[in-house]
């Protein structure tokens, strides 16, 4: 069995999760899945133009080049060697080999993990408006209905207005925030805001960054000392460092993901406005090239919008076209 | 890196056709190949590089190949040619209103820069064009966007149309309306709530302020480093309201912008500004000649001497420059050259826009820009006779100075040293100056780059 008939299958009977997956990434897969489908009702059998057009809806999907050429190679060969030429088996081939290169990357656990004693410290980066307020809010939202106490701490002392954002936010859920004067020294902010939160025997501090883009050596610096100072405060923090990636991003989110890598200890990807979208393929050109997985998926804009990344559901709102 | 920029691509591309003799079908093949997946990996959109690469195939087979121009030279002419008509041939600008307050909306996605470029062209149109500027805060969705925007206005210096939260998109813009018009304000710019496309209540608001306050321009904000969709979102904005421009945020990142330029191409929507970096002052006059010089490598000269005149006061310069050239130049001088440098912006957003300068890394720029900030400490920490009269420097006066400013012996000896050099830097161009031929390479002419002091070799 195919994995697109497995994937219908298995999700024939939605649950709350699937149905947020399938409406957040519905424009993804009206983009994707029905270019697919349109591709193969148009040939008879597969052929060259057919592989180049193909190639067209995986690059204008943003995977990345490398990753479209190469797993187009690789379904050209499987075609040739088993003499494969329906148009539909081949897309199932794609989408086999799509699954394919992002699982055998390594095992993933998405949520975060927590310890005894101490705080998990998330450290959270990004380039400029990719969302990482919102986004730590709604973070900060589910741990919070697990039943973890949470702290936030407005280390973005750059961007004006960006303290009082994340302070209306922390007012909504109802949270402790540590914040600093406009324009001070972040990696203070970050220490102090750590310090508290181990004091109150938090169980998770989420740390905001200003917006940063990854050519701004000093800024990249400035990161580097932030995440050196919660060490201090905790042995073996940030235990996470995500990177907040913009769906619409196009192949500038691997260089982001490598620099970011560089002066942070990344240990995973979330990626934001996935309904604004047609495209997103940036995860796999992103896991394909720097192996780092996303751990959280932005499906809309309310609190439940932020889900847990699945790699079943996310080929199928992608790939599968809904009855 | 993942990938070299666009810049780099091409130049090695370029590189490699240098030593051919001539243009074949062959290695032509291959650098379209090449082209494409530069362009491709520069977010350029999909169908745009194809008929890229077919219209530069098309001139280069139809021309004369063996004409005297070598081949790679002849190569470079096609592709910018080429580049120049994607990104639309002629200087756009905004069109003002000669007998009333012109009027700006500016719309984009969530976070492609909205409230932040409304500030610099705030900044750009008070201060360059002596415009008198108002503001309206017409996000009241996204939390603080409006504490945001208060404070760049108040940083900008230009007042605000602030109704907080409880009141409407519309009727926020029609008081700001009415308020530019009453007040006789040159330009009212609208920011608007960011919005993903797909939010038809949102595009209605949208579509609602437009009807209210019948905008003069309406401005899409383009995020440089977005994706393959950039160029549906622009459709999109661009049914819904009839846009007049697009302003290009984050160029100063290594996102080659390719999705941007598409848009010009697919859509026909005019870039007017490009925003160049975080603060106020870094929104640019989209000129899509200089772009497709930068994309292709050549630098953009033009930018560049035009951010000079803007920050040295001309007379001062010459001043200067006379005194450099007469070998009078002093500490003083140096200090002041160096500030002078410093206030155009990053010194790697500087030699970016110098063609030839050699590739520096973000590390050796921190550097350079930490050595300057070195010299400026260590001069400051000496006496004005000291200044006006380096020689007089021994060893007391060294070691007085390094307690002075907490630095070592080794660090004054450097800024004298490099001071030594630059004397003689300038001996030598009044030497030129005499016998009447430029330096090489021109620079010089610059005056402020002498004092780049520390930059690594």
């Amino acid at each position: 069995m195919g994995l697109i008939s497995f994937l219908k299958d298995k999700f024939k009977k939605k649950d709350a999760v699937t149905e947020t997956y399938s409406k957040g990434m519905e424009r993804s897969r009206k983009n994707f899945s029905s270019k697919l489908k349109n591709l193969s009702t148009r040939y008879k059998e597969v052929n060259q133009d057919y592989f180049d057009e193909l190639e067209e809806i995986l690059i204008e999907s943003d995977v990345g080049i490398n990753f479209a050429l190469n797993i187009i190679e690789e379904v050209l060969n499987k075609s040739e060697e088993e003499g494969i030429k329906d148009p539909e088996k081949i897309n199932e081939i794609l989408v086999d080999k799509m699954f394919v290169g992002y699982a055998s990357k390594g095992d993933i656990v998405n949520e975060l993990p927590f310890y005894e004693n101490t705080p998990t410290v998330l450290l959270v980066v990004g380039v400029n408006g990719v969302g990482k307020t919102t986004t730590i809010a709604k973070l900060a939202y589910r741990y919070i209905k697990q039943g973890k106490k949470v702290m936030l701490v407005a280390a973005d002392t750059f961007r004006a207005g960006a303290t009082e954002q994340l302070t209306v936010w922390a007012e909504r859920l109802g949270i402790d925030i540590a914040t600093g004067k406009q324009d001070a020294d972040p990696a203070s902010v970050a220490y102090d805001g750590v310090k508290k939160a181990k004091e109150n025997k938090c169980d998770l501090v989420i740390v905001d960054t200003a917006g940063r883009l990854q050519t701004k050596a000093n800024l990249m610096a400035e990161l580097a000392k932030i995440k050196r100072v919660i060490g201090k405060e905790i042995e073996g923090a940030p235990q996470e460092t995500f990177l907040i990636i913009d769906a619409t991003t196009g192949q500038n989110g691997v260089v982001q993901a490598k620099a970011f890598a560089d002066v942070t200890n990344l240990t995973g990807i979330v990626i934001t406005k996935m309904d604004g979208t047609s495209k997103g393929g940036i995860i796999l050109a992103i896991r394909d090239e720097l192996g780092v997985p996303v751990r959280f998926i932005g499906l809309g804009e309310k609190m439940e919008d932020l889900q847990e990344f699945d790699l079943d559901k996310y080929l199928y709102g992608l790939c599968v076209e809904e009855d | 890196m993942a990938f070299e920029s666009l810049s780099d691509k091409l130049s090695s591309i370029f590189k490699k056709m240098r030593g051919q003799a001539r243009l074949t079908e062959k290695n032509m093949e291959d650098m379209l190949k090449e082209i494409r997946v530069a362009l491709l990996e520069a977010d350029v959109n999909y169908k745009v590089v194809k008929e890229f690469t077919n219209n530069v195939k098309e001139k280069a087979i139809g021309q004369d190949v063996l004409s005297k121009l070598n081949p790679s030279q002849m190569l470079v002419k096609i592709v910018h040619d080429e580049l120049v008509e994607l990104l639309g041939s002629d200087d756009s600008e905004i069109h003002y209103q000669n007998n009333r307050p012109t009027v700006i909306m500016m719309v984009g996605l969530q976070g492609s820069g909205k409230t932040t470029s409304t500030g610099k062209l705030a900044y750009l149109l008070k201060n360059k064009l002596k415009k008198k500027v108002l503001l309206a805060a017409g996000d009241v969705y996204r939390p603080a966007a409006i504490d945001q925007l208060d404070q760049i206005a108040k940083q900008v210096g230009v007042d605000l149309v602030n109704l907080g939260t409880k009141v409407s998109p519309v009727e926020i813009s029609l008081k700001a309306k009415e308020k530019a018009f009453n007040e006789h304000y040159d330009v009212l710019i609208i920011d608007t709530a960011g919005r993903l496309q797909i939010d038809e209540q949102l595009m209605k608001e949208l579509n609602d302020i437009k009807d209210a306050v019948n905008p003069d321009e309406i401005l899409l904000l383009i995020d440089a480093m977005a994706g393959q969709d950039a160029v549906n979102v622009a459709n999109t904005f661009n049914q819904q309201l009839a846009l007049t421009g697009a302003i290009m945020s984050k160029l100063d990142g290594d996102a080659r912008g390719g999705a941007a330029l598409s848009i010009r191409h697919m859509t026909g929507v005019p870039i007017k500004f490009s925003g160049v970096g975080e603060k106020l002052t870094d929104l640019d006059i989209f000129h899509p000649d200089r772009m497709a010089d930068r994309i292709l490598g050549m630098g953009d000269v033009m930018t560049l001497v035009e951010k000079a005149q803007e920050e040295m006061d001309e007379k001062e310069a010459r001043r200067t420059a006379n005194k450099m050239m007469s070998g009078k130049f002093d500490l003083n001088d140096m200090l002041e050259n160096m500030r002078k440098v410093q206030k155009m912006g990053s010194l790697g957003g500087l030699l970016k826009l110098i063609p030839g300068m050699p590739k520096i890394s973000p590390e050796q720029q921190a550097a350079a820009e930490k050595e300057m900030r070195n010299f400026e400490v260590i001069i400051n920490s000496m006496t004005p006779y000291e200044r006006s009269n380096p020689d007089v420097f021994k060893f007391s006066r060294k070691q007085r100075v390094a307690n002075g400013c907490g630095k070592t012996l080794a660090d004054v000896n450097r800024v004298l040293k490099k001071y030594d050099q630059m004397k003689d830097m300038m001996k030598q161009m009044e030497s030129y100056r005499k016998s009447g031929r430029m330096p090489p390479g021109g620079l010089g002419g610059l005056g402020g780059f002498g004092g780049m002091g520390g930059f690594p070799q």
